[in-house]
C-alpha cells in the first residue's frame, strides 16, 4: 500500500471517528486524531493480522495503552473489516458493544481491554513475554500517550521489557505535548523521553507521527532491531486534521457541537477529495 | 497432634509437583520468592518463572498479557501488595477482561507477626470479593492448599488465592470423604446449637472452640468456607436454618470479608443472629504470630465466648 493510500485511509478514519464522537456527544477527539495515522500504519501495513480470524494465535498484537483514544482504534478496525462501519454510530451507546474504552471481551479485534492509563503497556509486555516463552513469532505493538508517561507503572514495564530483551515488542509514544490540564511540560514534564528510554536500554527511534514514510521506516527499523525492545517517539499534533482542534488541550475529551461538526467534516472531506484526486 | 505446616509452604510444593502436569502454568513473583515459596519452582523451571522485581502493578499487567496467549500465570506477592497496592491492576487488567490469571496473596492476615501492620493484610478478602467475577479462595491448611492450587490451575478466569505465613495444624486430611471443590464449603464438624462459619486458620480455632463448648453441653457446627466467593450459600443457609445462630470467624477485618458476606447472605435469605469474629476495625501490630492472634482475640477461647454470647448462655 502506498503512502498516499494510507493517508486516504487515515483521513476516512478521521471522518469516522469524528462522526462517532459527534453522534455519541461524548469521547476524546484530540488524542484520537493525533494517533490515528500510527494506527493506520500498523493495521494497514505493518501488522500480520487476519480480520476474519481476530483471535488467531499467531497474529500480531496491539494494545492501545492510551485507551481513551478508542474512537480512532474502532474506526481503523471497522475500515479493516473487523466489524461494520455502521457500528461506529453506536459508540458509547448502552445498546452496543463499542464502549468508551477498548473492551476485548465484546469487540472483535481488540487484543486488550484498556482505559486506566499506565496499565496497557504492562499487558503488552506480558504478551511479548508469552511469545518469547512459547517461542511464537508474533510481534506486539503498544501506543502510549506522552501524558501517560507520568504513570509510574509505565516505567516498571519499560524496565521489564529491557530485562527480558523483548525485541518482539515495539512501544509507540504519541508525543503531542498536551494532556487534559494543559501542556505536558507544565503539568508534569516527561522529557527527555529519548534519553530516558535509552538509559533504560531501549532502542530509540524518532518519527513524525503524521508522515507515513517515516512511520513505516521506523516500524521496519524496530522489527530489525535485535536484543532489545524498541520505542518510536512520534512527534504529533493533538487534534491533527481539524483546524480548530489542533494543539488545543481543550479538545482532549469534548464532543463538537453542530457547527463545529460541520466545519470539521467539510475540512476533512476537502482534504480527502484532494488526496483522491492526486491518487 | 497433627502435622503443622504453613499454607504457603504447601503451595510452594504444589507448584513444583503440578508443573509437569500443567505445562501452561507460569509463575511470576515480585522479589519475594523466598517468602511466597515460589523459589523451588523458580529453581526447577527457570524458563517458566518470571521475577518482575519490586513492581507489583506491572506484574499483574504482565500476567494479564501472558494469559491472552493461552498461558496460566500465577502472580505472587504479599496479600497487602497483591490486593491493596495492585488492586486497580487486578480489577481493570485482569478481572474486567475476564482473564485467566490467579493472583496469589501470601502473608495474609495478622499471623504475619513481627513485620507489623504495614505487612498484615486484613482487607484483601474484602477487596478481592467486591470485584465482579472474581473467585476468592482462602484454604485453611496444607492439605487443602494442595487441592486448591490444582483447582485454580484448572479453573478458567480471574481468581485470588490467599496464603498464610505461620505454620498451622493440618485438619482436613483426617476428614472422611474430604473433597475440595471451588465454591463448596466443608462441614468439619456437625452441631445443633450454633454454627461457626470459618475460613483460613480460623477453621482450626473454631474446631477447638467447638471442643470447649462441648464440655459445656453446647453442640457447635463448624463450616470451613475455603471459597469466600462464590459463597456456598446453600450450606450456610442450611446451617442457619438448622442451628439458628451463626458466628463467623476469619483472620481479616470484620468488615467486608467472610463475615460481611455471610451477614449479607443471611440478612436476605435467613435472618438469624450473626456475630462476626475477626479483627475489629483497626490495624494490626508487631509481635510473635501467636501473640498477635491472641491480642486480637483470634483464639479458641474468644470464639467460644462469642458462641455463648450469641446463645445468651
Amino acid at each position: 500500500m502506498t503512502e498516499r493510500e494510507l493517508e486516504i485511509i487515515a483521513t476516512k478514519a478521521r471522518l469516522l471517528l469524528f462522526d462517532a464522537i459527534y453522534t455519541a456527544k461524548s469521547g476524546h477527539p484530540g488524542g484520537s486524531l493525533s494517533c490515528v495515522d500510527a494506527l493506520t500504519a500498523l493495521y494497514f501495513s505493518e501488522m500480520r493480522i487476519d480480520p476474519k480470524n481476530p483471535d488467531k494465535p499467531d497474529r500480531d498484537r496491539f494494545v492501545l495503552s492510551k485507551g481513551h483514544c478508542a474512537p480512532a482504534l474502532y474506526s481503523i478496525l471497522a475500515l479493516r473489516g473487523y466489524f461494520p462501519e455502521s457500528d461506529l454510530k453506536l459508540l458509547r451507546s448502552i445498546r452496543a458493544h463499542l464502549s468508551g474504552h477498548p473492551d476485548m471481551v465484546h469487540i472483535p479485534g481488540i487484543d486488550m481491554s484498556t482505559g486506566s492509563l499506565g496499565q496497557g503497556i504492562s499487558t503488552a509486555v506480558g504478551m511479548a513475554l508469552a511469545a518469547q516463552a512459547k517461542q511464537m513469532t508474533y510481534r506486539t505493538y503498544c501506543i502510549l500517550g506522552d501524558g501517560e508517561m507520568e504513570e509510574g507503572q509505565v516505567w516498571e514495564a519499560i524496565m521489564a521489557a529491557a530485562k527480558w530483551k523483548l525485541d518482539n515488542f515495539c512501544a509507540m509514544v504519541d508525543v503531542n505535548g498536551l494532556q487534559i490540564d494543559g501542556k505536558t511540560s507544565d503539568v508534569m514534564p516527561t522529557s527527555p523521553l529519548d534519553q530516558k528510554f535509552a538509559a533504560f536500554h531501549w532502542n530509540v527511534i524518532h518519527a513524525d507521527g503524521h508522515d507515513f514514510e517515516e512511520l513505516l521506516s521506523a516500524l521496519a527499523e524496530a522489527r530489525s532491531c535485535k536484543g532489545k525492545p524498541s520505542v518510536i517517539l512520534m512527534k504529533s499534533v493533538k487534534g491533527r486534521g481539524v483546524s480548530y482542534m489542533e494543539k488545543n488541550a481543550a479538545w482532549h475529551g469534548k464532543a463538537p457541537n453542530d457547527a463545529q461538526y460541520e466545519l470539521a467534516v467539510s475540512e476533512l472531506r476537502a482534504h480527502l477529495a484532494g488526496l483522491e484526486a492526486e491518487a | 497432634m497433627s502435622n503443622m505446616e504453613a499454607t504457603r509452604s504447601a503451595y510452594g510444593k504444589a507448584l513444583t509437583e503440578l508443573a509437569e502436569k500443567y505445562p501452561e502454568l507460569m509463575v511470576l513473583d515480585a522479589d519475594l520468592s523466598t517468602a511466597t515459596m515460589t523459589k523451588s519452582f523458580a529453581a526447577l523451571y527457570p524458563e517458566r518463572f518470571f521475577n518482575c522485581g519490586i513492581a507489583e502493578a506491572n506484574m499483574m499487567g504482565i500476567a494479564a498479557g501472558m494469559s491472552t496467549a493461552g498461558l496460566k500465570p500465577f502472580a505472587n506477592t504479599f496479600a497487602i501488595f497483591a490486593a491493596g497496592r495492585a488492586f486497580e491492576q487486578v480489577r481493570n487488567s485482569i478481572a474486567y477482561p475476564r482473564l485467566n490469571v490467579t493472583v496469589v496473596g501470601s502473608h495474609g492476615g495478622i499471623s504475619v507477626g513481627e513485620d507489623g501492620a504495614t505487612h498484615q493484610s486484613i482487607e484483601d478478602l474484602a477487596l478481592m470479593r467486591v470485584i465482579p467475577g472474581m473467585t476468592v479462595v482462602n484454604p485453611c491448611d496444607a492439605h487443602e492448599m494442595r487441592f486448591a492450587t490444582e483447582a485454580l490451575i484448572k479453573h478458567v478466569g480471574p481468581a485470588y488465592l490467599r496464603l498464610g505465613r505461620a505454620p498451622v495444624e493440618t485438619v482436613t486430611d483426617t476428614l472422611p470423604d474430604y473433597q475440595f471443590r471451588l465454591g463448596k464449603g466443608v462441614t468439619m464438624r456437625e452441631g445443633r446449637d450454633m454454627t461457626f462459619v470459618a475460613t483460613g486458620l480460623c477453621v482450626q480455632l473454631a474446631l477447638k472452640a467447638a471442643v470447649l463448648l462441648e464440655q459445656e453441653g453446647i453442640s457447635a457446627r463448624v463450616l470451613n468456607i475455603h471459597t469466600v466467593k462464590p459463597l456456598d450459600e446453600e450450606l450456610i443457609v442450611k446451617a442457619a436454618e438448622e442451628t439458628g445462630h451463626i458466628v463467623t470467624a476469619e483472620e481479616h477485618s470484620v468488615i467486608g470479608g467472610l463475615g460481611g458476606a455471610v451477614a449479607e447472605l443471611l440478612g436476605e435469605r435467613c435472618p438469624v443472629p450473626v456475630l462476626r469474629h475477626g479483627v475489629e476495625d483497626r490495624f494490626g501490630r508487631s509481635g510473635k504470630a501467636s501473640d498477635v492472634l491472641s491480642f486480637y482475640g483470634l483464639t479458641p477461647e474468644a470464639l467460644a465466648e462469642k458462641a455463648k454470647r450469641i446463645l445468651h448462655v
